[in-house]
């Protein structure tokens, strides 16, 4: 009994083994495209599910939305230009694949990154490998530790990203009066809370406050109550706060409940500039200074960036996406208007070519000038801080304008006082 | 850090209040597994189908989420049953291996997930109700309804679910029929329509727990992936098909979570939630409330 | 056919794999084959404990994290190549698994399943709080562009995945036919009789679930110069765990060959499917698959494929 069933799961099991591997290999065969063609191919991974997903998409229509600019106008080169895109599910890991495939079998002209800072950390290898240029869109020093000269990455943050989403909150805290002595920093576990948390710390020290506290909590935690309570015991002036979506959502809740007492709150957190969380909170975020990178402020208003947030928001309802579209969206059409620029000025798709062009050059986008610097990140950065102010109710309607989410700092693009956190909420 | 009375008292009254929402989310796990040895992994991820079907009742008819959740429990009943006789056709009739049926549950829950987000796409969704924002002060203790309101629901639920095990026929025969499927056919029951009616209504329990899911947090499709660790946790720690138990490890699990944030750091909470659990298993194999 | 016979027989196939890679040298096939190698591993390391042992492991991604950080950090502390950190990684998780084994010995069954979920936890939590890894921060391993003999870097970690492979299906082949698969089998048949009969159920376990850990940290030892940046949240993901145990599931647990087939065929799915249909697709027929297969399967694929013996 014993013998026979080794003997079959010998001569069948090998069969079957042989069999597998060539089904394997044929269909990966089968995923090979055909030979390339005209078009002037741009390929790249971008979060279509996972939790990089929101930004993800709604970079995604922006892309899609500069192709079809270009075209209309004839294309790259001459060429008429195609995106391909795969989803990397928002997990690095499946990054390195995903680009060989584009670069080698789908054999793009040109690649740019993903969405957030894993994700280009991986990216950035394989456009070293093959020379070329990468944009990296939204990621915190990601070429700190490459040094990689045609890196170039689309965040107001410039070389000290923490310190740059920081600044202008806590510039804008110290002009209140009384001045705040003490400060708390409150960040997730992960790789962009620790970013925030050193930005604090540079931030706090430069203007000569003292940390009260400074504890991390785990991403997943749903209930930030215990957390913020911890935090009102140590009776902060500043609590900087730096958080991704989900636990933006959650610590603004969890502020509320608690009824937390400061003199001013905010600071990093992602996701509170997009529609999704604007309308679920409401009247909840009143008196929160946020970073933002851009906004409709009457002295950001740069030729051509309303018409595409109008064409966008047409969109953006039947895509799925952010409706409102003023946080991702913009630059991605922004990024694409850099490496489009590029590859006519030097009319090349090459990486020595193009390279050192956008080192030297400064740019005019629909989100304004750019120009970067030695690091591949922007020469100068420009964050702002916004606060919500009077917002009324859920409407998401209201969070269009310019009243209701107001620039405070820097002051060269103010459209508004800033109120202390208890003010805010009356 | 100094513990002081107000921080100490909200601590324990969160963990108590995010306990009783595990319970409800759990109570449908431990009838599975506990009376009728289905290990339904998917659990978790039927509340939140559960919290989507909330959500497109609360947007069309504007009835309050956890009514709403109610609402849908005959529903989540009758499809409860139609999985137990699938099961039943495909697993336990051919004998005992709970792998092929932990196997079946994963891939219900994957596919689940991704209807999800075909339907629903990947950002928060959210329902809006008065008590949602809320918050009732008693001096230093602070209330927050969206944690509370739930919570009188799982302990609402959870009593009349203990009730009915105990004092209805039916419900009895439910416990009955995890003891001893035999001695239940020598008074005239069938043993799978018995545990049908248990497994639709752990299935219905899933309709609720979802509305509780989506009045506490903002949802979307991969939540249900946060609470499998914790409502198995808790199945196990609280000894399976043990209501009592299942509240009381729930409860303990919000309280271990809370308590570690305060005293520990909120970095090392779900070390320890996690660890107290790897502890008392190895203590008591069948957890603090389970019979051996 | 017996051990060193089939030794020599993978070695060939393996040599004959890579030659063929190597020959049409495409920088992708090597990235897509390295994450198919790296789940035939996981899903051989898996069945040891799961399929032949009866013990479910949901707990996949600690042993395999914990490799790729066991790799990291000799690189910080030594900067000690793979072919040094590969051994150690086996070290590390195999060690862990042990004392998983001691922890977990009066566990059964979904208990037993819980467990290594709350041991997941648990080490994650570690890791994250664990600086001089990274932490929570990530850590950068960077990676020089040509291997060290020949070819590009991902041609290098494709062949030592390859290695790893092999060894794994050669360690599970051997397994299966010794003395210990025979415990093992017992142990999942039914404890309480093994026991009464004498076998060392003990010793099994834990031999089973040193095993078992000590192979899947071979698996996660190159990931970190395979994506260049690790980081604790997306390395101790549960799809790890979900996809190796269906692969193995599917491919049919009661031999090495199952796991073998599952993770070349679901792998290899779930590869063409993320540059061609879509990756929700991906979630979807991992789900489908395993319904349908333990539905009609239960076996596996090596079930269906096994003729029956005449009566």
């Amino acid at each position: 009994m014993m013998q026979r069933r080794t003997r079959a799961t010998g001569a069948g099991g090998f069969r079957a083994a042989v069999l597998a591997t060539l089904a394997a290999l044929s269909m990966a065969a089968a995923s090979l495209p055909a030979a390339a063609e005209e078009p002037l191919k741009i390929g790249f991974g971008m979060a279509e599910t996972g939790p990089l997903a929101g930004t993800g998409k709604s970079a995604l229509l922006a892309m899609t939305i500069w192709a079809e600019d270009v075209n209309a106008k004839g294309g790259l080169l001459g060429r008429q230009v195609k995106l391909i895109h795969y989803d990397d599910q928002s997990n690095p890991a499946n990054v390195p694949a995903l680009y060989a495939k584009l670069i080698d079998l789908d054999k793009v002209d040109l690649i740019i990154s993903g969405y957030a800072t894993p994700i280009i950390a991986s990216t950035i290898p394989i456009a070293m490998q093959h020379d070329m240029v990468l944009m990296g869109f939204f990621g915190l020093a990601n070429n700190a530790k490459f040094k990689y000269d045609k890196y170039f990455g689309i965040f107001p943050a410039g070389e000290k990203p923490a310190l740059a989403i920081m600044q202008p909150f806590f510039d804008a805290a110290m002009t209140l009066n009384p001045k705040p002595k003490t400060v708390a920093a409150v960040y997730p576990e992960m790789e962009f809370g620790q970013s925030i948390k050193n930005g604090v710390k540079t931030a706090a020290a430069a203007a000569g406050l003292q940390t009260v506290y400074d504890q991390g909590f785990p991403p997943s935690m749903t209930d930030l109550t215990t957390v913020v309570r911890q935090i009102q015991a140590t009776n902060p002036d500043i609590v900087a706060i730096g958080t991704q979506p989900g636990q933006s959502i959650a610590i603004v809740r969890a502020i509320n409940e608690v009824g937390l007492k400061a003199k001013i709150v905010g600071g990093g957190m992602t996701g509170l500039q997009t529609t999704d969380a604007e309308g679920l909170l409401g009247e909840q975020l009143n008196g929160f200074v946020n970073f933002n990178i851009w906004l409709p402020a009457p002295k950001m208003q740069y030729p051509g960036v309303m018409d595409f947030v109008k064409r966008y928001q047409e969109r953006a309802k039947a895509a799925g996406v952010d409706p409102i579209g003023y946080y991702a969206a913009p630059w991605a059409y922004a990024e694409l208007q850099v490496l489009g620029q590029a590859v006519e000025a030097t009319k090349s798709t090459a990486g020595d070519k193009l390279g050192p062009y956008i080192h030297a050059t400064t740019f005019k986008t629909i989100i304004g000038d750019v120009k970067f610097g030695e690091s591949g990140e922007w020469a100068q950065p420009r964050m702002l801080a916004a606060q919500f102010q009077n917002v009324k109710g859920n409407d998401i309607e209201q969070f269009k304008g310019t009243d209701k989410v107001v620039v405070v700092s820097p002051a060269e693009y103010k459209s508004g006082e800033l109120l202390s956190f208890e003010d805010a909420r009356r | 850090m100094t513990i002081t009375y107000p921080l100490l008292v909200n601590a324990v009254i969160a963990g108590l209040l995010m306990g009783g929402f595990y319970a409800a989310l759990s109570v449908g796990a431990t009838v599975a597994f506990g009376l009728l040895d289905i290990v339904n992994i998917a659990h978790p991820t039927f509340a939140v189908v559960g919290a989507y079907a909330v959500l497109v009742l609360n947007r069309a008819f504007n009835i309050d989420p956890i009514l709403c959740g109610l609402l849908l429990t005959p529903i989540f009943y009758g499809a409860g049953m139609l999985l137990y006789q699938l099961y039943h056709h495909f697993f336990e009739r051919r004998g005992d291996d709970a792998m092929r049926g932990l196997a079946f549950f994963f891939g219900l829950m994957f596919i689940a997930e991704v209807a999800m987000i075909m339907l629903f796409g990947v950002d928060f969704r959210y329902v809006h109700a008065p008590y949602i924002t809320t918050t009732w002060n008693f001096g230093a203790v602070a209330l927050p309804l969206r944690l509370a309101v739930p919570f009188a629901g799982s302990i609402l639920m959870l009593l009349a679910l203990e009730l009915y095990l105990k004092k209805t026929f039916i419900g009895r025969a439910i416990v009955a029929v995890a003891q001893d499927p035999f001695a239940l056919r020598l008074v005239a029951v069938s043993p799978v329509r018995i545990k049908r009616i248990a497994f639709g209504i752990a299935c219905a329990s899933a309709a609720l727990a979802g509305a509780f899911i989506i009045v506490i947090e903002p949802l979307q499709p991969a939540v249900g992936r946060e609470f499998i660790g914790r409502v198995f946790a808790i199945c196990v720690f609280g000894g399976l098909g043990s209501l009592p138990g299942t509240i009381v490890a729930a409860v303990s699990l919000g309280l271990v979570e809370n308590l570690s944030t305060i005293f520990i750091g909120a970095s090392w909470s779900p070390a320890v939630a996690f660890g107290v659990l790897l502890a008392t298993l190895a203590w008591r194999p069948s957890g603090l409330f389970g019979r051996s | 056919m017996t051990n060193w016979r089939f030794v020599a027989a993978a070695a060939g196939f393996a040599a004959i794999v890579f030659g063929i890679a190597a020959w049409l040298n495409i920088d992708y096939l090597f990235f897509a084959g390295y994450v198919v190698l790296q789940y035939v591993v996981l899903a051989s390391a898996w069945n040891i404990l799961g399929g032949y042992t009866g013990y479910m492991n949901l707990g996949v991604s600690a042993f395999f994290a914990l490799g790729a950080y066991t790799t990291v950090a000799l690189e910080i502390a030594w900067k000690l190549p793979l072919p040094a950190t590969i051994p150690a990684a086996a070290i590390v998780s195999g060690l862990v698994g042990i004392g998983m084994g001691y922890l977990t010995l009066r566990l059964k069954g979904i208990f037993f399943a819980i467990a290594t979920l709350a041991l997941a936890v648990v080490t994650e939590t570690f890791i994250t709080n664990w600086d001089y890894v990274g932490g929570s921060s990530g850590a950068y391993l960077l990676h020089p562009k040509r291997g060290p003999w020949f070819g590009s870097y991902i041609e290098y970690l494709f062949l030592l995945m390859l290695i790893v492979a092999a060894v794994a299906v050669v360690v599970a082949r051997a397994v299966e036919r010794s003395w210990l698969g025979y415990g093992f089998t017992a142990i999942r048949d039914d404890e309480t009789a093994a026991e009464a009969t004498g076998v060392p159920t003990l010793r099994l376990k834990l031999i089973a679930t040193g095993l078992s850990g000590a192979l899947m940290g071979m698996a996660g030892a190159p990931l970190p110069y395979y994506v260049s940046f690790l980081e604790p949240a997306s390395t101790f993901n549960l799809s790890y765990a979900v996809n190796t145990i269906a692969m193995a599931m599917i491919g049919g647990t009661t031999t090495w060959l199952g796991p073998l087939i599952g993770a070349v065929l679901l792998a290899t799915v779930q590869q063409v499917a993320t540059v061609t249909i879509s990756s929700e697709i991906n979630l979807m027929v991992v789900g489908v698959l395993l319904v349908g297969f333990a539905m009609l399967a239960p076996n596996g694929i090596v079930g269906l494929l096994r003729r029956r013996p005449r009566p």
